[in-house]
């Protein structure tokens, strides 16, 4: 049963095959048994689980279901949980139990979805390995010894490990497209805007954006469904219709036109992982598609903006988490500002702690223009060089990761090293696109991340494409030994 | 771009963090990598862009002035560390 995705489990339920309950009840003792193995649950909600899904069948049996009714999944610990632990993988809110829903957790609840619990990630979504949570690092499913990626690390693993067939996550800089293509994975970032951020704790709001790490496009599909659309409680959030994004999976991708940019193709780009995403490009060739290079000249400045944009917009956000309202407070504080000092210094980890820094540092007397201004100039240029490509392209490929998933460890020492893990996704953030990673091909037995770019507001066109490879290749299926691990 | 340590204090004290001072000279060499990383953006000549703000450059959508949000402040306060006659409490700030 835990090898089925959302689409087989909503027509299982359909037909009667299991109940809601049933299914709940036989992915939280998997869970049980196996989590310790990944760590990718913060907080499993059994509670509420079991109560949702009878809610579920009761729902089904009274005629009134539909195609999430009852289905299981599981939350990113970045989204506010009415009653439920909510920590961003933070000791600063190790005892913050949310007092309301985020607008994509509600929307989820209202299409009867039953939620299993919180997953781990990195401290408010800042790293790209997992292995910043105060929760413990999350493991990789397909190697152990390796890293899930991040920030979404407990989602991509909690999906990859059979532990639930999809789950929420976030990105701010590539933090669902990586995991996704670490552990094998079909993962969703939308346009900026296309879902609404309320409730997702911030980290820097405008490249922030909720999606979702599935095992198919058709599941991506399906919670896209239920995410997208205008929340008036987000400001940031836009005004448009929301297509089916399932009715047009199944379209012809004869005549799309595919922009493979040079500068995602580098020379210090390996033979194997450069031979895997040109193999999927021949697929799609295949299906009728056509290639044309192209050029995104200002991809090197990326990572330099985003680390000047992103610690800035954070030293703002996390000043909320002060010690007086909820979250974390020192022991014995002497005066208000031992209270903040302390507080903040002892609940946020080191990496939090650099971000903070950096941005207070960007943003401080005299150095607005020469860092927060001029990145703003140069995300603009950014931004320029995607408009420019999709005057000549439909959608935008290339690889999601510079290399397969990493060991532990491995990039500890200097941040900076970490930061350029984000090489191919970063960009996106800064520009609003929306983007995808799947899964299309191995190295060393690990799983390698196509990504696919689209315009604004075209997840619609990313979603057929990515499906139709998924129906004309297996990678999507191919899942890591668990029973090696586990045993079961 | 260098920082030295007096500097890495001031920032910590600026971004209300305490900063135990065997870290400081950690803290000092990742800062001091990140500031040489993003040191990149000044080469670009960008006198003539405009800053981007928004990715679509929308504007902050406005609404009639009127209350929408109840008083949520006893519900709120269930989670506070510290709060007494619907008021949070902290040190005396005031002498």
């Amino acid at each position: 049963m835990h090898n089925k995705t959302i689409a087989d489990i909503s027509r299982d339920l359909a037909a009667g095959e299991y109940s809601s309950v049933e299914i709940t009840e036989h992915l939280l003792t998997r869970i049980k048994q196996t989590d310790h193995h990944y760590n990718s649950f913060i907080t499993v909600s059994e509670e509420q689980a079991l109560a949702q899904a009878k809610a579920a069948d009761a729902r089904r049996a009274a005629g009134d279901a539909d195609a999430w009714t009852g289905v299981p999944m599981a939350h990113k610990d970045i989204f506010c949980t009415n009653g439920v632990l909510t920590t961003c993988g933070s000791k600063m809110l190790s005892n913050f139990v949310a007092p309301y829903n985020a607008t994509i957790v509600e929307n989820f609840n209202n299409a009867g979805a039953v939620s299993l619990g919180k997953l781990n990630m990195d401290e408010f979504a800042m790293g790209s390995s997992n292995e910043s949570s105060f929760y413990g690092a999350v493991k990789n499913p397909w190697d152990t010894d390796r890293v899930p990626g991040g920030s979404s690390g407990g989602s991509a693993a909690a999906v990859a490990a059979q532990l639930v067939p999809g789950a929420t996550a976030s990105d701010t800089g590539g933090s669902i497209r990586q995991p996704a293509a670490f552990c094998g994975l079909t993962g969703l970032k939308p346009t900026y805007g296309r879902v609404s951020r309320w409730g997702m704790i911030a980290y820097a709001s405008s490249l922030d954006q909720a999606g979702s790490i599935t095992r198919t496009a058709e599941d991506s599909a399906m919670m896209l469904n239920v995410m997208a659309g205008f929340d008036a409680k987000d400001s940031t959030c836009m005004e448009r219709d929301v297509p089916d994004y399932t009715a047009t999976l199944n379209d012809s991708i004869e005549g799309l036109t595919i922009g493979l940019p040079k500068e995602y193709f580098r020379s210090d780009l390996s033979a194997d992982m450069q031979q895997q995403v040109r193999n999927a490009i021949s697929e799609y060739e295949k299906m009728g598609a056509r290639v044309k290079e192209i050029s995104l000249p200002n991809t090197h400045l990326a990572i330099p903006a985003y680390y000047i944009i992103a610690p800035a917009e954070c030293s703002a956000n996390l000043s909320r988490m002060d010690g007086v309202r909820f979250g974390y407070r020192c022991e014995n504080p002497q005066d208000i500002n031992d209270l903040y000092k302390r507080s903040r210094g002892e609940g946020f980890g080191i990496e939090v702690k650099r971000r903070i820094m950096v941005g207070a540092y960007a943003l401080s007397a005299g150095f607005y223009d020469a860092y927060y201004k001029k990145a703003q100039q140069v995300r603009r240029l950014i931004k320029n060089d995607f408009v420019n490509a999709f005057k000549e392209v439909d959608i935008i490929m290339g690889p999601t990761t510079p290399t397969p998933a990493f060991k532990r460890g491995e990039k500890t020492a200097d941040p900076v090293d970490m930061y350029l893990e984000d090489i191919f996704t970063i960009a996106l953030n800064l520009a609003g696109l929306p983007g995808m990673s799947i899964s299309c091909g191995q190295v060393n037995n690990l799983p390698v991340g196509l990504q696919l770019i689209g315009n604004y507001f075209d997840e619609g066109r990313l979603l057929n494409a990515a499906h139709q490879f998924q129906q004309h290749t297996d990678w999507h299926l191919k899942t890591p030994d668990l029973k090696n691990l586990t045993g079961i | 771009m260098a920082l030295d340590q007096q500097q890495v204090r001031d920032i910590a004290d600026l971004s209300r963090l305490q900063i135990d001072e065997a870290q400081i000279a950690e803290y000092q060499k990742n800062l001091s990598n990140i500031l040489d990383l993003v040191d990149q953006l000044s080469a670009v000549d960008t006198s003539a862009v405009e800053p981007m703000a928004h990715p679509l450059d929308a504007v902050q959508r406005l609404r009639a002035d009127i209350v929408t949000e109840e008083n949520h402040r006893d519900h709120f306060q269930q989670i506070a560390p510290q709060t007494e006659n619907g008021y949070y409490l902290v040190p005396r700030v005031v002498e």
